[in-house]
């Protein structure tokens, strides 16, 4: 033994090194939160397959169209971002069965039975001149009225909201309320 | 009279300074977890718009980046100030974006191909035009997938 004692590191710099480390991280990255609103696009219709003008009926499908003046129109009337949601909660729901709303089926939803769905679908146009924010409002507008139905949907079903539900659940409600979010191949609304 | 001096000096003793480097290497560990690698120099102005029905992406690693907007002062000279497309680090048209996705596509895994999402982040104040050109491109590579950035807002 040469020595009784490994002489101990000297630990005074450690400060300094982290700080460097620290300053590094500071710079290289970016607090961006990664998040946003997830939708899926429709897969483009092959070459041979005819376009078929869908049969829906027309009580069925609701228009939301964005000029590019940025004017909103739902189902053919001029409104404000705010009353969108309550206008597609209305459309989806139909709740008074009136003729002009969308049809309402009992369909067979796994792992709970028979669940009446709205058929309703909403189409939503915009004009190449719109601008994005007013275009992402009207989107999240949209979501928002289909989330607050989900959430009242499993609060009926499992007195609990949506968020909360497990992931088993969760799907069920997602089949029983669908996002029926349709954004039509691109075309000009002009203006009214 | 020398004596009480030499005792109200030895009063005020040094801050201890043992416990910075724990400090600083909390501070650290922080910002390694709270932070995300930049991936790019923006190059375009990208102001995202708020909603308030935002979702948080659960895979990073899974997702490619389309930044739209105007270009930053120190390129308008070059690129004007129409709304661009920014793929990776460089001003890119609408017709690269086909490249762009199967480079992106190529990098990952066999079993996570599925589920790349592109990442569509564009200024409050773009037209829907670019945007719907970039969204048909989109289509015809079958990146479906997608997410429109946006930050959150407190209303809820």
């Amino acid at each position: 033994m040469a020595s009784k004692k490994t002489p101990e590191i000297n630990g005074g710099s450690m400060a300094d090194i982290s700080f460097i480390a620290l300053i590094f991280f500071l710079m290289v990255t970016t607090m961006d939160k990664e998040q946003g609103i997830a939708r899926r696009l429709p897969p483009l219709p092959s070459e041979d397959q005819k376009v078929e003008d869908q049969k829906v009926n027309r009580r069925n499908i609701i228009q939301v169209k964005i000029n590019a003046s940025d004017r909103l129109f739902a189902g053919n009337q001029p409104m404000d971002v705010s009353q969108l949601k309550d206008k597609i909660k209305e459309f989806l729901t139909n709740p008074s069965n009136d003729p002009n709303l969308p049809e309402i089926e009992m369909k067979n939803v796994e792992g709970l039975g028979m669940v009446p769905v709205s058929k309703g679908v909403i189409s939503l146009q915009n004009d190449r001149g719109t601008t994005y924010s007013k275009y992402i409002a009207v989107q999240n507008e949209l979501i928002r009225a289909i989330n607050e139905l989900r959430d009242d949907f499993s609060m009926r079903t499992y007195g609990k909201k949506y968020d909360l539900l497990d992931e088993d659940r969760q799907k069920i409600v997602r089949d029983a309320v669908p996002q029926p979010i349709s954004e039509a191949e691109p075309k000009d609304v002009k203006k009214k | 009279m020398a004596k009480f001096i030499k005792k109200e000096k030895s009063d005020i003793p040094a801050i201890g300074t043992a416990s910075l480097p724990d400090i600083v290497f909390m501070i650290l560990m922080f910002f390694m977890v709270s932070t995300s690698m930049r991936q790019t120099d923006r190059k375009v102005k990208v102001v995202m718009p708020q909603a308030s029905e935002v979702t948080k992406l659960e895979r990073k690693d899974l997702s490619s980046y389309i930044y739209i907007g105007t270009p930053t002062e120190q390129y308008q000279a070059q690129y004007g100030t129409e709304s661009r497309i920014q793929l990776n680090d460089s001003f890119r048209t609408i017709d690269d974006i086909r490249d762009f996705i199967a480079a992106e596509r190529e990098n990952l895994s066999e079993a996570d191909r599925p589920f790349m999402t592109v990442n569509i982040k564009a200024d409050a104040d773009t037209r829907m035009g670019i945007i719907t050109d970039v969204k048909q491109e989109l289509r015809r590579c079958s990146a479906l997938k997608i997410m429109y950035g946006a930050r959150s807002d407190v209303r809820k």
